[in-house]
Protein backbone atom coordinates (compact mmCIF):
# COMPACT_ATOMS: atom_id res chain seq x y z
CA UNK A 1 0.00 0.00 0.00
CA UNK A 2 2.23 2.69 1.63
CA UNK A 3 5.24 1.30 0.64
CA UNK A 4 6.59 4.78 0.24
CA UNK A 5 6.55 5.36 3.49
CA UNK A 6 9.78 6.66 5.18
CA UNK A 7 10.53 4.49 8.32
CA UNK A 8 12.17 5.54 11.57
CA UNK A 9 14.25 4.07 13.73
CA UNK A 10 14.00 0.70 15.31
CA UNK A 11 11.47 0.98 18.20
CA UNK A 12 10.37 -2.58 18.69
CA UNK A 13 12.52 -5.60 18.54
CA UNK A 14 11.95 -9.08 19.05
CA UNK A 15 14.71 -11.30 19.35
CA UNK A 16 14.14 -15.22 19.07
CA UNK A 17 11.31 -15.06 21.82
CA UNK A 18 10.59 -18.00 23.32
CA UNK A 19 7.25 -18.47 25.86
CA UNK A 20 6.42 -21.83 27.87
CA UNK A 21 3.42 -21.95 29.86
CA UNK A 22 3.38 -24.87 32.69
CA UNK A 23 -0.29 -25.94 32.87
CA UNK A 24 -2.69 -28.51 33.93
CA UNK A 25 -4.22 -30.42 31.63
CA UNK A 26 -7.75 -30.27 32.97
CA UNK A 27 -7.73 -26.55 31.30
CA UNK A 28 -7.39 -25.20 34.76
CA UNK A 29 -4.58 -22.37 33.97
CA UNK A 30 -3.01 -23.18 37.37
CA UNK A 31 0.60 -23.10 36.33
CA UNK A 32 2.87 -23.58 39.40
CA UNK A 33 6.50 -22.87 39.24
CA UNK A 34 7.75 -24.22 42.58
CA UNK A 35 8.46 -27.82 42.31
CA UNK A 36 7.33 -28.74 46.08
CA UNK A 37 5.34 -31.67 44.88
CA UNK A 38 7.10 -33.44 42.15
CA UNK A 39 4.41 -35.55 41.24
CA UNK A 40 2.28 -32.94 39.71
CA UNK A 41 -1.47 -34.86 37.76
CA UNK A 42 -1.13 -33.81 34.25
CA UNK A 43 1.13 -30.69 33.81
CA UNK A 44 1.97 -29.84 30.59
CA UNK A 45 4.42 -27.59 29.10
CA UNK A 46 3.06 -25.11 26.36
CA UNK A 47 4.95 -23.91 23.76
CA UNK A 48 2.89 -20.75 22.91
CA UNK A 49 5.95 -19.12 21.13
CA UNK A 50 8.92 -20.92 19.31
CA UNK A 51 11.51 -18.23 18.19
CA UNK A 52 10.10 -14.89 17.31
CA UNK A 53 12.09 -12.41 15.99
CA UNK A 54 11.29 -9.01 13.77
CA UNK A 55 12.20 -5.10 13.61
CA UNK A 56 9.24 -2.63 14.16
CA UNK A 57 10.24 0.47 12.96
CA UNK A 58 8.93 4.20 14.08
CA UNK A 59 5.59 4.95 11.84
CA UNK A 60 5.12 1.30 11.01
CA UNK A 61 1.39 -0.36 12.25
CA UNK A 62 1.91 -3.85 12.11
CA UNK A 63 -1.12 -6.29 11.61
CA UNK A 64 -1.05 -9.67 13.46
CA UNK A 65 -2.96 -12.68 12.01
CA UNK A 66 -3.33 -16.48 12.65
CA UNK A 67 -5.61 -18.88 13.33
CA UNK A 68 -6.87 -19.32 16.88
CA UNK A 69 -4.26 -20.38 19.58
CA UNK A 70 -1.45 -19.55 17.35
CA UNK A 71 -0.04 -17.37 19.62
CA UNK A 72 -0.91 -14.05 18.33
CA UNK A 73 -2.08 -12.88 22.05
CA UNK A 74 0.75 -14.39 23.84
CA UNK A 75 2.86 -12.56 21.51
CA UNK A 76 0.98 -9.25 22.34
CA UNK A 77 1.69 -9.79 26.01
CA UNK A 78 4.84 -10.83 25.82
CA UNK A 79 5.61 -7.62 23.79
CA UNK A 80 3.52 -5.44 26.48
CA UNK A 81 6.04 -6.88 29.04
CA UNK A 82 3.07 -8.72 30.83
CA UNK A 83 4.06 -11.91 30.58
CA UNK A 84 7.89 -12.49 29.94
CA UNK A 85 9.71 -13.81 27.50
CA UNK A 86 11.13 -17.84 28.77
CA UNK A 87 13.72 -17.31 25.98
CA UNK A 88 15.13 -14.09 24.33
CA UNK A 89 13.99 -10.57 24.56
CA UNK A 90 11.72 -7.87 23.15
CA UNK A 91 13.16 -4.16 23.37
CA UNK A 92 10.71 -1.40 23.00
CA UNK A 93 11.42 2.61 23.15
CA UNK A 94 9.06 2.67 25.89
CA UNK A 95 6.43 0.54 27.54
CA UNK A 96 3.99 -0.69 25.03
CA UNK A 97 0.06 -0.21 26.29
CA UNK A 98 -1.93 -3.74 25.51
CA UNK A 99 -5.60 -3.34 24.87
CA UNK A 100 -7.00 -6.97 24.92
CA UNK A 101 -10.37 -9.04 25.61
CA UNK A 102 -9.72 -10.48 28.98
CA UNK A 103 -12.20 -9.26 31.47
CA UNK A 104 -13.03 -6.36 33.04
CA UNK A 105 -10.41 -4.67 35.35
CA UNK A 106 -12.77 -5.15 38.42
CA UNK A 107 -15.71 -6.73 38.11
CA UNK A 108 -17.17 -5.68 41.57
CA UNK A 109 -16.92 -1.44 40.86
CA UNK A 110 -18.34 0.70 38.79
CA UNK A 111 -17.49 1.76 35.21
CA UNK A 112 -16.48 5.11 36.77
CA UNK A 113 -13.78 3.53 39.56
CA UNK A 114 -12.73 1.39 37.16
CA UNK A 115 -11.67 4.49 34.87
CA UNK A 116 -10.17 6.43 37.60
CA UNK A 117 -8.41 3.17 39.17
CA UNK A 118 -7.59 2.35 35.33
CA UNK A 119 -5.87 5.44 34.60
CA UNK A 120 -4.49 5.86 37.94
CA UNK A 121 -2.88 2.71 37.18
CA UNK A 122 -1.40 3.64 34.00
CA UNK A 123 0.85 6.44 36.25
CA UNK A 124 -1.40 9.26 36.07
CA UNK A 125 -1.43 11.64 39.18
CA UNK A 126 -4.84 12.15 40.39
CA UNK A 127 -5.46 15.40 38.76
CA UNK A 128 -4.69 13.79 35.32
CA UNK A 129 -7.09 11.42 35.97
CA UNK A 130 -9.42 13.19 37.13
CA UNK A 131 -9.30 15.63 34.29
CA UNK A 132 -9.22 13.04 31.21
CA UNK A 133 -12.54 11.18 33.07
CA UNK A 134 -15.02 13.26 31.03
CA UNK A 135 -12.72 12.25 27.68
CA UNK A 136 -13.01 8.86 28.56
CA UNK A 137 -16.58 8.56 29.13
CA UNK A 138 -17.27 10.11 26.10
CA UNK A 139 -15.60 8.38 23.54
CA UNK A 140 -16.96 5.04 25.53
CA UNK A 141 -20.17 6.76 24.88
CA UNK A 142 -21.27 4.92 27.97
CA UNK A 143 -22.19 7.68 30.01
CA UNK A 144 -26.14 6.57 31.32
CA UNK A 145 -24.26 2.86 32.71
CA UNK A 146 -21.18 4.49 34.18
CA UNK A 147 -22.54 4.06 37.61
CA UNK A 148 -23.48 0.46 37.78
CA UNK A 149 -20.82 -2.42 38.53
CA UNK A 150 -18.81 -3.54 35.42
CA UNK A 151 -20.42 -7.16 35.97
CA UNK A 152 -23.45 -5.65 34.13
CA UNK A 153 -21.78 -4.87 31.32
CA UNK A 154 -22.15 -6.49 28.17
CA UNK A 155 -18.79 -7.88 26.81
CA UNK A 156 -18.80 -4.90 24.19
CA UNK A 157 -19.16 -2.16 26.59
CA UNK A 158 -16.41 -3.64 29.00
CA UNK A 159 -14.38 -3.44 25.50
CA UNK A 160 -15.54 0.05 25.06
CA UNK A 161 -14.39 1.39 28.43
CA UNK A 162 -11.42 -0.75 28.29
CA UNK A 163 -10.32 0.52 25.32
CA UNK A 164 -11.35 4.36 26.16
CA UNK A 165 -9.28 4.18 29.19
CA UNK A 166 -6.19 2.85 27.53
CA UNK A 167 -6.13 5.49 24.56
CA UNK A 168 -6.63 8.60 26.91
CA UNK A 169 -2.90 8.48 27.46
CA UNK A 170 -1.23 9.33 24.02
CA UNK A 171 1.06 5.79 23.74
CA UNK A 172 4.15 5.42 21.63
CA UNK A 173 3.04 2.03 21.27
CA UNK A 174 0.14 0.34 21.15
CA UNK A 175 -0.91 -3.18 21.39
CA UNK A 176 -4.82 -4.01 20.34
CA UNK A 177 -5.68 -7.11 20.53
CA UNK A 178 -8.82 -8.37 19.03
CA UNK A 179 -10.26 -5.62 21.46
CA UNK A 180 -12.24 -3.75 18.64
CA UNK A 181 -13.75 -7.23 17.38
CA UNK A 182 -16.71 -6.87 20.15
CA UNK A 183 -17.45 -3.25 19.65
CA UNK A 184 -20.34 -2.15 17.44
CA UNK A 185 -19.59 -1.18 14.14
CA UNK A 186 -19.93 3.15 14.75
CA UNK A 187 -17.46 2.35 17.77
CA UNK A 188 -15.28 0.11 15.40
CA UNK A 189 -15.13 2.79 13.14
CA UNK A 190 -14.24 5.71 15.85
CA UNK A 191 -11.44 3.31 17.10
CA UNK A 192 -10.09 2.48 14.35
CA UNK A 193 -9.71 6.26 13.25
CA UNK A 194 -8.37 6.89 16.53
CA UNK A 195 -5.60 4.34 15.79
CA UNK A 196 -4.64 5.89 12.51
CA UNK A 197 -4.28 9.02 14.15
CA UNK A 198 -1.53 8.01 16.83
CA UNK A 199 0.08 6.50 13.64
CA UNK A 200 0.64 9.34 12.19
CA UNK A 201 1.96 11.21 15.38
CA UNK A 202 4.57 8.64 15.14
CA UNK A 203 3.31 6.22 17.38
CA UNK A 204 3.44 2.38 16.31
CA UNK A 205 0.39 0.60 16.60
CA UNK A 206 0.26 -3.62 16.38
CA UNK A 207 -3.32 -4.82 15.63
CA UNK A 208 -4.46 -8.18 16.16
CA UNK A 209 -6.99 -9.13 14.26
CA UNK A 210 -9.66 -11.91 12.43
CA UNK A 211 -11.05 -9.27 10.65
CA UNK A 212 -8.72 -8.71 7.09
CA UNK A 213 -10.59 -5.92 6.09
CA UNK A 214 -9.79 -3.83 9.60
CA UNK A 215 -6.43 -5.44 8.56
CA UNK A 216 -5.85 -4.12 5.25
CA UNK A 217 -7.42 -1.02 6.25
CA UNK A 218 -5.42 -0.06 8.76
CA UNK A 219 -1.81 -1.45 8.88
CA UNK A 220 1.39 -1.22 6.50
CA UNK A 221 3.25 -4.20 7.35
CA UNK A 222 1.48 -7.77 8.30
CA UNK A 223 3.14 -10.89 10.97
CA UNK A 224 1.64 -14.09 10.10
CA UNK A 225 2.14 -16.32 13.47
CA UNK A 226 1.50 -19.91 13.11
CA UNK A 227 1.82 -22.59 15.52
CA UNK A 228 4.03 -20.03 17.51
CA UNK A 229 6.47 -19.72 14.62
CA UNK A 230 6.75 -16.48 12.62
CA UNK A 231 5.68 -17.71 9.07
CA UNK A 232 5.75 -14.55 7.05
CA UNK A 233 6.27 -11.01 7.48
CA UNK A 234 5.86 -8.22 4.68
CA UNK A 235 3.41 -6.61 2.59
CA UNK A 236 -0.02 -6.64 3.60
CA UNK A 237 -1.54 -7.87 0.80
CA UNK A 238 1.13 -10.75 0.06
CA UNK A 239 0.56 -11.83 3.40
CA UNK A 240 -3.01 -11.77 3.53
CA UNK A 241 -3.35 -13.56 0.43
CA UNK A 242 -0.97 -16.30 1.36
CA UNK A 243 -2.77 -16.39 5.25
CA UNK A 244 -6.33 -16.91 2.96
CA UNK A 245 -5.23 -19.64 0.61
CA UNK A 246 -3.83 -21.76 3.25
CA UNK A 247 -6.97 -22.28 4.89
CA UNK B 1 15.72 -0.31 4.94
CA UNK B 2 12.88 -3.01 5.80
CA UNK B 3 13.78 -6.28 6.90
CA UNK B 4 12.81 -8.90 5.10
CA UNK B 5 9.63 -7.57 3.10
CA UNK B 6 7.07 -10.03 1.63
CA UNK B 7 10.30 -12.66 1.91
CA UNK B 8 8.77 -16.20 3.35
CA UNK B 9 10.61 -17.18 6.19
CA UNK B 10 10.82 -19.47 8.76
CA UNK B 11 11.56 -19.00 12.54
CA UNK B 12 14.58 -20.31 13.88
CA UNK B 13 16.28 -20.91 10.67
CA UNK B 14 17.48 -17.94 9.38
CA UNK B 15 17.55 -15.44 11.96
CA UNK B 16 21.58 -16.16 12.39
CA UNK B 17 22.16 -13.42 9.74
CA UNK B 18 20.38 -10.53 12.09
CA UNK B 19 21.60 -9.82 14.98
CA UNK B 20 18.72 -8.38 16.94
CA UNK B 21 20.46 -7.63 20.00
CA UNK B 22 22.72 -4.99 18.41
CA UNK B 23 19.36 -3.18 16.42
CA UNK B 24 17.89 -3.28 19.71
CA UNK B 25 20.99 -1.87 21.45
CA UNK B 26 22.17 1.11 18.69
CA UNK B 27 18.85 2.26 18.72
CA UNK B 28 18.54 2.80 22.73
CA UNK B 29 15.84 0.19 23.23
CA UNK B 30 15.56 -1.68 26.51
CA UNK B 31 14.28 -4.94 27.25
CA UNK B 32 10.71 -5.02 28.37
CA UNK B 33 9.17 -6.15 31.25
CA UNK B 34 12.20 -5.96 32.80
CA UNK B 35 12.84 -5.74 36.85
CA UNK B 36 13.76 -2.43 37.24
CA UNK B 37 16.46 -2.19 40.59
CA UNK B 38 15.18 -2.05 44.04
CA UNK B 39 15.66 1.96 44.01
CA UNK B 40 13.78 2.75 41.11
CA UNK B 41 10.99 0.46 41.72
CA UNK B 42 10.30 1.38 45.22
CA UNK B 43 10.42 5.11 43.12
CA UNK B 44 7.62 4.22 40.97
CA UNK B 45 5.29 2.35 43.79
CA UNK B 46 5.67 5.50 45.56
CA UNK B 47 4.84 7.40 42.15
CA UNK B 48 1.79 5.59 41.54
CA UNK B 49 0.54 5.36 45.56
CA UNK B 50 -2.53 6.77 45.40
CA UNK B 51 -3.97 3.88 43.00
CA UNK B 52 -2.98 1.98 45.97
CA UNK B 53 -5.34 4.17 47.95
CA UNK B 54 -8.13 4.24 45.84
CA UNK B 55 -7.88 1.09 45.19
CA UNK B 56 -8.34 0.10 48.85
CA UNK B 57 -11.12 2.63 49.57
CA UNK B 58 -13.00 1.71 46.56
CA UNK B 59 -12.97 -2.23 47.99
CA UNK B 60 -14.14 -1.17 51.10
CA UNK B 61 -17.42 0.40 49.61
CA UNK B 62 -17.69 -2.51 47.29
CA UNK B 63 -18.00 -5.23 49.49
CA UNK B 64 -20.04 -3.21 51.83
CA UNK B 65 -22.62 -1.87 49.62
CA UNK B 66 -23.68 -5.29 49.27
CA UNK B 67 -24.93 -5.54 52.92
CA UNK B 68 -27.87 -4.01 54.97
CA UNK B 69 -25.27 -3.29 57.66
CA UNK B 70 -22.72 -2.20 55.33
CA UNK B 71 -19.62 -0.77 57.08
CA UNK B 72 -21.28 -1.91 60.52
CA UNK B 73 -20.42 -5.56 59.73
CA UNK B 74 -16.48 -4.14 59.98
CA UNK B 75 -17.11 -3.79 63.66
CA UNK B 76 -19.80 -6.26 64.29
CA UNK B 77 -17.47 -9.17 63.45
CA UNK B 78 -14.92 -9.03 66.25
CA UNK B 79 -17.65 -7.83 68.54
CA UNK B 80 -19.43 -11.23 67.31
CA UNK B 81 -15.67 -13.24 67.81
CA UNK B 82 -15.46 -11.80 71.00
CA UNK B 83 -18.94 -12.61 72.81
CA UNK B 84 -18.06 -16.05 71.70
CA UNK B 85 -14.89 -16.87 73.10
CA UNK B 86 -15.93 -14.43 76.27
CA UNK B 87 -18.40 -16.89 76.95
CA UNK B 88 -17.13 -20.22 76.18
CA UNK B 89 -14.27 -19.56 77.83
CA UNK B 90 -15.55 -17.42 80.52
CA UNK B 91 -17.40 -20.83 81.78
CA UNK B 92 -15.25 -22.92 81.00
CA UNK B 93 -11.54 -22.31 81.60
CA UNK B 94 -10.46 -22.51 84.76
CA UNK B 95 -10.67 -19.24 87.07
CA UNK B 96 -7.19 -19.29 87.66
CA UNK B 97 -6.13 -18.48 84.08
CA UNK B 98 -8.15 -15.82 83.12
CA UNK B 99 -6.72 -12.14 84.00
CA UNK B 100 -8.61 -9.83 86.07
CA UNK B 101 -10.60 -7.18 83.72
CA UNK B 102 -11.54 -9.89 81.35
CA UNK B 103 -13.84 -8.42 79.18
CA UNK B 104 -11.42 -5.26 78.17
CA UNK B 105 -8.12 -7.70 77.82
CA UNK B 106 -10.69 -10.36 75.66
CA UNK B 107 -12.22 -7.41 73.25
CA UNK B 108 -8.23 -5.95 73.01
CA UNK B 109 -6.77 -9.12 72.08
CA UNK B 110 -9.73 -10.39 69.44
CA UNK B 111 -10.02 -6.90 67.54
CA UNK B 112 -5.71 -6.45 67.53
CA UNK B 113 -5.43 -10.12 66.26
CA UNK B 114 -7.97 -9.39 63.62
CA UNK B 115 -6.34 -7.04 61.97
CA UNK B 116 -2.94 -9.30 61.67
CA UNK B 117 -5.30 -11.94 60.35
CA UNK B 118 -7.11 -10.48 57.91
CA UNK B 119 -4.40 -8.21 56.73
CA UNK B 120 -2.20 -11.92 56.71
CA UNK B 121 -5.47 -13.72 54.34
CA UNK B 122 -6.02 -10.83 52.30
CA UNK B 123 -2.45 -10.41 51.25
CA UNK B 124 -1.63 -13.84 50.18
CA UNK B 125 -4.30 -13.50 48.38
CA UNK B 126 -3.60 -10.43 46.64
CA UNK B 127 -2.10 -11.37 43.12
CA UNK B 128 -4.00 -14.19 42.52
CA UNK B 129 -7.30 -12.58 43.06
CA UNK B 130 -6.67 -9.72 40.91
CA UNK B 131 -5.00 -11.91 37.72
CA UNK B 132 -6.76 -9.48 35.36
CA UNK B 133 -5.59 -6.79 36.32
CA UNK B 134 -2.35 -8.42 36.31
CA UNK B 135 -2.69 -9.30 32.81
CA UNK B 136 -4.00 -6.45 31.53
CA UNK B 137 -2.33 -3.13 32.82
CA UNK B 138 1.52 -3.10 34.18
CA UNK B 139 1.94 -1.17 37.21
CA UNK B 140 4.54 -2.56 40.33
CA UNK B 141 2.36 -5.39 41.35
CA UNK B 142 3.71 -4.70 45.16
CA UNK B 143 0.94 -1.85 45.01
CA UNK B 144 -1.69 -4.39 45.31
CA UNK B 145 -0.79 -6.07 48.67
CA UNK B 146 0.30 -2.59 49.54
CA UNK B 147 -3.44 -1.82 48.52
CA UNK B 148 -4.77 -4.66 50.71
CA UNK B 149 -2.84 -4.28 53.86
CA UNK B 150 -4.29 -0.61 53.36
CA UNK B 151 -7.76 -1.44 53.26
CA UNK B 152 -6.81 -2.71 56.51
CA UNK B 153 -5.48 0.10 58.08
CA UNK B 154 -8.69 1.89 57.13
CA UNK B 155 -11.18 -0.59 58.27
CA UNK B 156 -9.00 -0.24 61.86
CA UNK B 157 -10.12 3.08 62.47
CA UNK B 158 -13.65 2.65 63.19
CA UNK B 159 -12.37 -0.82 64.68
CA UNK B 160 -9.87 1.16 67.66
CA UNK B 161 -13.08 3.45 68.11
CA UNK B 162 -15.29 0.53 69.41
CA UNK B 163 -11.98 -1.01 70.92
CA UNK B 164 -11.66 1.88 72.99
CA UNK B 165 -15.84 2.68 73.68
CA UNK B 166 -16.06 -1.22 74.72
CA UNK B 167 -12.98 -0.93 77.32
CA UNK B 168 -14.42 2.37 78.58
CA UNK B 169 -17.81 1.01 79.30
CA UNK B 170 -16.22 -2.46 81.06
CA UNK B 171 -14.31 -0.01 84.15
CA UNK B 172 -11.07 1.43 82.11
CA UNK B 173 -9.89 4.60 82.53
CA UNK B 174 -8.52 7.09 79.70
CA UNK B 175 -4.67 7.77 80.23
CA UNK B 176 -2.27 9.58 78.19
CA UNK B 177 -0.90 6.15 77.65
CA UNK B 178 -3.97 5.83 75.17
CA UNK B 179 -1.37 8.05 72.75
CA UNK B 180 0.72 5.35 72.32
CA UNK B 181 -2.31 2.85 70.81
CA UNK B 182 -1.80 3.86 67.20
CA UNK B 183 2.37 3.97 67.86
CA UNK B 184 1.86 -0.01 68.18
CA UNK B 185 -0.74 -0.56 65.30
CA UNK B 186 1.86 1.91 63.12
CA UNK B 187 4.40 -0.76 63.64
CA UNK B 188 1.45 -3.83 63.70
CA UNK B 189 1.00 -2.23 59.82
CA UNK B 190 4.90 -2.36 58.89
CA UNK B 191 5.04 -6.21 60.16
CA UNK B 192 1.56 -6.62 58.21
CA UNK B 193 2.60 -5.21 55.31
CA UNK B 194 5.99 -7.78 55.28
CA UNK B 195 4.14 -10.94 55.81
CA UNK B 196 1.41 -10.33 53.08
CA UNK B 197 4.27 -9.57 50.59
CA UNK B 198 5.93 -13.12 51.72
CA UNK B 199 2.73 -14.64 51.32
CA UNK B 200 1.74 -13.05 48.43
CA UNK B 201 4.33 -14.40 46.28
CA UNK B 202 4.47 -17.59 47.66
CA UNK B 203 0.37 -18.43 46.61
CA UNK B 204 1.90 -17.45 43.09
CA UNK B 205 4.11 -20.20 43.19
CA UNK B 206 2.04 -22.62 45.02
CA UNK B 207 -1.84 -22.62 45.42
CA UNK B 208 -2.21 -24.66 48.15
CA UNK B 209 -0.72 -22.06 50.50
CA UNK B 210 -3.96 -20.14 50.55
CA UNK B 211 -5.04 -23.67 52.53
CA UNK B 212 -2.48 -23.39 54.75
CA UNK B 213 -3.19 -20.10 55.77
CA UNK B 214 -6.34 -20.56 57.86
CA UNK B 215 -4.67 -23.21 59.83
CA UNK B 216 -1.60 -21.27 60.67
CA UNK B 217 -3.80 -18.41 61.87
CA UNK B 218 -5.84 -20.83 64.26
CA UNK B 219 -2.56 -21.75 65.95
CA UNK B 220 -1.71 -18.08 65.97
CA UNK B 221 -5.09 -17.53 67.84
CA UNK B 222 -4.45 -19.93 70.23
CA UNK B 223 -0.97 -19.72 71.38
CA UNK B 224 -1.13 -15.55 71.38
CA UNK B 225 -2.59 -15.47 74.66
CA UNK B 226 -5.89 -14.06 73.85
CA UNK B 227 -8.76 -15.36 76.15
CA UNK B 228 -6.17 -16.31 78.69
CA UNK B 229 -2.71 -14.97 80.45
CA UNK B 230 0.07 -17.00 79.26
CA UNK B 231 2.28 -16.04 82.17
CA UNK B 232 -0.70 -17.81 84.47
CA UNK B 233 -1.20 -20.69 82.33
CA UNK B 234 1.95 -21.36 81.91
CA UNK B 235 3.46 -20.53 84.95
CA UNK B 236 5.62 -22.83 87.26
CA UNK B 237 5.40 -25.53 87.59
CA UNK B 238 5.57 -25.79 84.14
CA UNK B 239 9.01 -25.95 82.64
CA UNK B 240 10.39 -22.21 82.41
CA UNK B 241 11.00 -22.30 78.76
CA UNK B 242 7.59 -22.99 77.24
CA UNK B 243 6.79 -19.76 78.26
CA UNK B 244 9.25 -17.93 76.46
CA UNK B 245 9.18 -19.74 73.73
CA UNK B 246 4.92 -18.53 73.75
CA UNK B 247 7.00 -14.97 74.65
CA UNK B 248 8.82 -14.81 71.20
CA UNK B 249 5.77 -14.51 69.03
CA UNK B 250 5.58 -10.90 67.71
CA UNK B 251 1.80 -11.15 67.19
CA UNK B 252 1.57 -11.50 71.70
CA UNK B 253 3.77 -8.95 71.76
CA UNK B 254 2.08 -6.63 69.90
CA UNK B 255 -1.17 -8.17 72.02
CA UNK B 256 0.58 -7.50 75.01
CA UNK B 257 1.30 -3.43 73.86
CA UNK B 258 -1.83 -2.39 73.22
CA UNK B 259 -3.37 -3.99 76.47
CA UNK B 260 -0.51 -2.19 78.46
CA UNK B 261 -1.66 0.94 77.40
CA UNK B 262 -5.58 0.38 77.69
CA UNK B 263 -6.15 -2.48 80.32
CA UNK B 264 -5.01 -1.52 83.97
CA UNK B 265 -3.08 -4.09 85.65
CA UNK B 266 -1.09 -5.04 82.36
CA UNK B 267 2.71 -4.00 81.21
CA UNK B 268 5.30 -4.42 78.76
CA UNK B 269 8.78 -3.86 78.82
CA UNK B 270 10.67 -1.32 76.85
CA UNK B 271 12.78 -4.54 75.83
CA UNK B 272 8.77 -5.73 74.05
CA UNK B 273 9.22 -2.48 72.12
CA UNK B 274 12.47 -3.48 70.69
CA UNK B 275 11.72 -6.59 69.80
CA UNK B 276 8.32 -6.22 68.00
CA UNK B 277 10.40 -2.79 66.11
CA UNK B 278 13.12 -4.78 65.42
CA UNK B 279 10.82 -7.87 63.65
CA UNK B 280 8.58 -5.50 62.00
CA UNK B 281 11.37 -3.95 59.95
CA UNK B 282 13.29 -7.09 59.61
CA UNK B 283 9.80 -8.78 58.27
CA UNK B 284 9.19 -6.17 56.30
CA UNK B 285 13.12 -5.51 54.72
CA UNK B 286 12.75 -9.16 53.99
CA UNK B 287 9.16 -8.82 52.12
CA UNK B 288 10.19 -6.17 49.71
CA UNK B 289 13.04 -7.88 48.65
CA UNK B 290 11.44 -10.95 48.22
CA UNK B 291 8.55 -9.59 46.70
CA UNK B 292 9.96 -7.74 44.51
CA UNK B 293 12.40 -10.13 42.91
CA UNK B 294 9.89 -12.20 41.37
CA UNK B 295 8.19 -9.18 39.42
CA UNK B 296 8.74 -10.73 36.38
CA UNK B 297 6.69 -13.18 36.90
CA UNK B 298 3.28 -12.71 38.53
CA UNK B 299 2.07 -12.07 34.99
CA UNK B 300 3.11 -15.36 33.71
CA UNK B 301 0.61 -17.86 35.05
Amino acid sequence: MTKTLTLGDPIVVANEVHVKYRTHASGKAAARGGSLFKRQRGLRVVHALKGVSFVVREGESIGVIGHNGSGKSTLMRTIAGLTTATQGAVYAASRPALLGVNAALIQDLSGEKNVLLGTLAMGHTRKEAADSYDDIVEFSGLEEFIDLPMKTYSSGMQARLRFSIAISRDHQILLVDEALAVGDKAFRDKSEQRIRDLRDQAGTVFLVSHSMRSILDTCTRVLWIDHGNLKMDGDPKEVVKAYQASK
Amino acid sequence: MRLRVGAQCKAGSRMTDVDYDKIAADAGLERVGARPPLGAYLAELWERRHFAYTLARFRIQATMSENRLGLGWIVLRPIFTAIIFGTIFGFIMPAGSRPENFIPFLVVGVFTFEFFSKSFSAGAKAITSNASLVRSLSFPRMLLPLASVLQQVFELIPIIGVMALIVVITGETITWNWLLVPVVFAVMTMFNLGVSLISARLTVHLRDVTQIIPLLTRILFYSSGIFYSLEKVLAPPKPEWLLTVAELNPIYIFLKLVRAQMVAGTTASTHDWVVVTGAAFVILVIGIVFFWRAEERYGRD
